[in-house]
């Protein structure tokens, strides 16, 4: 669906330095995956969807979206793909039926004003349909632009952080509607700073700031970045349980904090069995097992740290 | 293709149309521009009969020749005085398209609705044919109304049959029914020109009315008795303006880079 090698930014401004926006990105976005693009302000997260869309053209390197190389079937790729872009940039004057039937027109969908009646009422604006939409909030902004991008039914959708800016209630609205738009086969490009977000919808994430810097899926991240962690809660802790835990073989470490002994291991599966078993036999009270999971937050802070220390060194 | 430039031109009236300055502009002008050159006319007549004294003379010596043979001198004066205002008529289609494009490539600018636009299969020359015409064909309406509207009151003000028929002549018909249009055409695509390089709506707007100096330029010339507005120097001013479209449109749709637009911010 998207394929990119040692795709290249860089803005040149008179009088100022380049800015290297986007350098040497290589990755590849199966087919009905999620790809989740993590990054910083001025990561280049926005400048990678613009030429993924053909809104601007790459300064080296190469790209290919939906089968079409971007600089020649631009056209094509335009066709193809939908996108929400980075402010909604609606008509404030006209209504919200009238932005649409205009995109609608534009991308030569065939039943108009049936696909505009379809999104206006999924995203729940279709009593508001007449308003113009300078009178409506930035949720319901965020919800029609959303519907814009979807109304010639790409396969392909790009979601510039559809969330930001949103309230809880209306974020979560439109996290189950992107859930929802996967589940119907669509591939998504979703750009965000949103963590949690990206850790709920995303199949795969991508760490990036102007490079890319960790791509994988959450579960992987994780493992790389910390391992797998479980924590054994028992009444009390006998030193010596410390050392049998630490013969078994898969067991990276082991450390005591309070009542709890976090142990680092490869696969918890076939090692949480035997070292419960052992530690019940030496006659300790088991109280809780479960696995200490990092927040996607952790993870990305953690690559970003361990990034700039690489910059820096 | 013609979907695309037809949904351009329709949303553009949408927005144009709620815009009231757009809509003063698009009413008021033109309605402006036909009562003067009718009060003029009126009073330069009703002047006339009071002091019959009026001769030939009077007239600008350069002006004789446009006034037929045998043609009364406050009749040459007549016609003397409204070809001044031939020359306001032919701004209405250069000042009104220039109010209406500045906003368009700049207004979508500020308001971020350029980039879902370009973002759209739509092809450059179809977003930039959408956007002239929308703003052209207005102004070429309006301008055509307003001389109707003209022509239609001329007799209600008593004005001779001689002069009327100069008006109604190939001169003034030129300079509405070609000249005008494009005028109209160099002016838009001068606007958009220039407002997909600036930020600003007014500053477009500014620089784009600096297309009506050639007019006030045939003016002055006129009133100087440097030359005099006939058919001949109507038929030069649209071959000039032809050519200059011509360049205008081609230079438009090469230098209309979606790009540069999106991403230049000086
Ligand atoms: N039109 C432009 N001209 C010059 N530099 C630009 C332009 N657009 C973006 N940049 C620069 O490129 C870099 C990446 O910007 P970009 O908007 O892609 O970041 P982003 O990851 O989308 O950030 P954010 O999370 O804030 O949206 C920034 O340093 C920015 O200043
Ligand atoms: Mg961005």
């Amino acid at each position: 669906m998207i394929e990119t090698k040692q795709l290249t930014k860089i803005f040149k401004i008179k009088k100022s330095p380049d800015v290297p926006a986007v350098v040497d990105l290589t990755l590849s976005v199966a087919e009905g995956e999620v790809f989740g693009f993590l990054g910083p302000n001025g990561a280049g997260k926005t400048t990678t969807v613009r030429m993924l869309t053909s809104l601007i053209g790459p300064t080296s390197g190469a790209a290919w979206v939906n089968g079409f190389k971007v600089g020649e079937k631009d056209q094509d790729i335009r066709r193809s793909v939908g996108i929400l872009t980075e402010s909604p940039g609606l008509y404030e004057r006209l209504s919200a039926v009238k932005n649409l039937a205009i995109y609608a027109n534009l991308y030569d969908v065939e039943q108009v004003d049936r696909q505009v009646e379809k999104y206006l009422r999924m995203l729940g604006l279709w009593s508001r349909r007449d308003d113009p939409v300078g009178s409506f909030s930035k949720g319901m902004r965020q919800k029609l632009a959303i519907a814009r991008a979807l109304l010639h039914e790409p396969k392909l959708l790009f979601l510039d952080e559809p969330t930001s800016g949103l309230d809880p209630e209306a974020a979560r609205l439109v996290r189950s509607f992107v859930q929802e738009l996967s589940e119907q086969g669509r591939t998504i490009f979703l750009c965000t700073h949103n963590l949690n977000e990206a850790d709920r919808l995303c199949d795969r994430i991508g760490i990036f700031k102007s490079r890319l810097i960790e791509i994988d899926t959450p579960e992987n991240l994780r493992k790389k970045l910390f391992g797998r962690k479980v924590v054994f809660h028992l009444r009390e802790i006998n030193p010596r349980w410390i050392d049998s835990i630490k013969a078994f073989a898969g067991v990276e470490n082991v450390q005591p904090v309070d009542e709890k002994l976090v142990v680092s291991m490869d696969n918890p599966q076939v090692l949480n069995p035997q070292i419960i078993r052992m530690l019940v036999e030496s006659g300790a009270d088991v109280q809780f097992v479960g696995e200490l999971r990092h927040s996607l937050e952790e993870i990305y802070l953690q690559t970003m740290r361990e990034t700039e220390q690489e910059g820096q060194a | 293709m013609m979907k695309h430039i037809k949904t351009i031109v329709g949303k553009e009236w949408a927005e144009v149309f709620k815009n009231r300055m757009v809509l003063f502009t698009l009413i008021f002008m033109p309605l402006i521009f036909t009562i003067l050159p009718l009060a003029m006319l009126y009073f330069t007549g009703q002047g006339m009969d009071e002091m019959a004294s009026v001769t030939t003379a009077d007239v600008p010596a350069e002006f004789l020749s446009v006034c037929g043979e045998g043609m009364g001198a406050n009749e040459c004066m007549q016609i003397y005085v409204v070809n001044q205002f031939l020359l306001l008529f032919m701004m209405i289609p250069v000042i009104i398209p220039v109010t209406i494009a500045a906003y368009s490539v700049v207004g979508e600018k500020t308001t971020h609705s350029l980039e879902p636009l370009l973002a759209t299969p739509i092809t450059t020359f179809e977003l930039l044919a959408g956007k002239s015409l929308a703003a052209a064909l207005p102004a070429i309406i309006v301008g055509w109304a307003a001389f109707g509207l003209f022509l239609g009151a001329l007799p209600l003000i008593g004005v001779t049959r001689a002069v009327f028929a100069y008006i109604a002549s190939p001169t003034w018909l030129l300079a509405i029914f070609v000249a005008g249009p494009l005028m109209a055409i160099a002016a838009v695509n001068l606007a958009i020109f220039i407002s997909s390089r600036v930020n600003d709506p007014r500053t477009a707007e500014q620089i784009s009315a600096l297309l009506i100096i050639p007019i006030l330029g045939l003016l002055f010339a006129q009133l100087a008795g440097v030359i005099v507005i006939n058919v001949m120097v109507m038929m030069s001013f649209i071959g000039g303006m032809a050519l200059l479209d011509v360049g205008m449109v081609y230079l438009g749709t090469t230098i209309f880079q979606r790009e540069t637009i999106l991403t230049r911010w000086k």
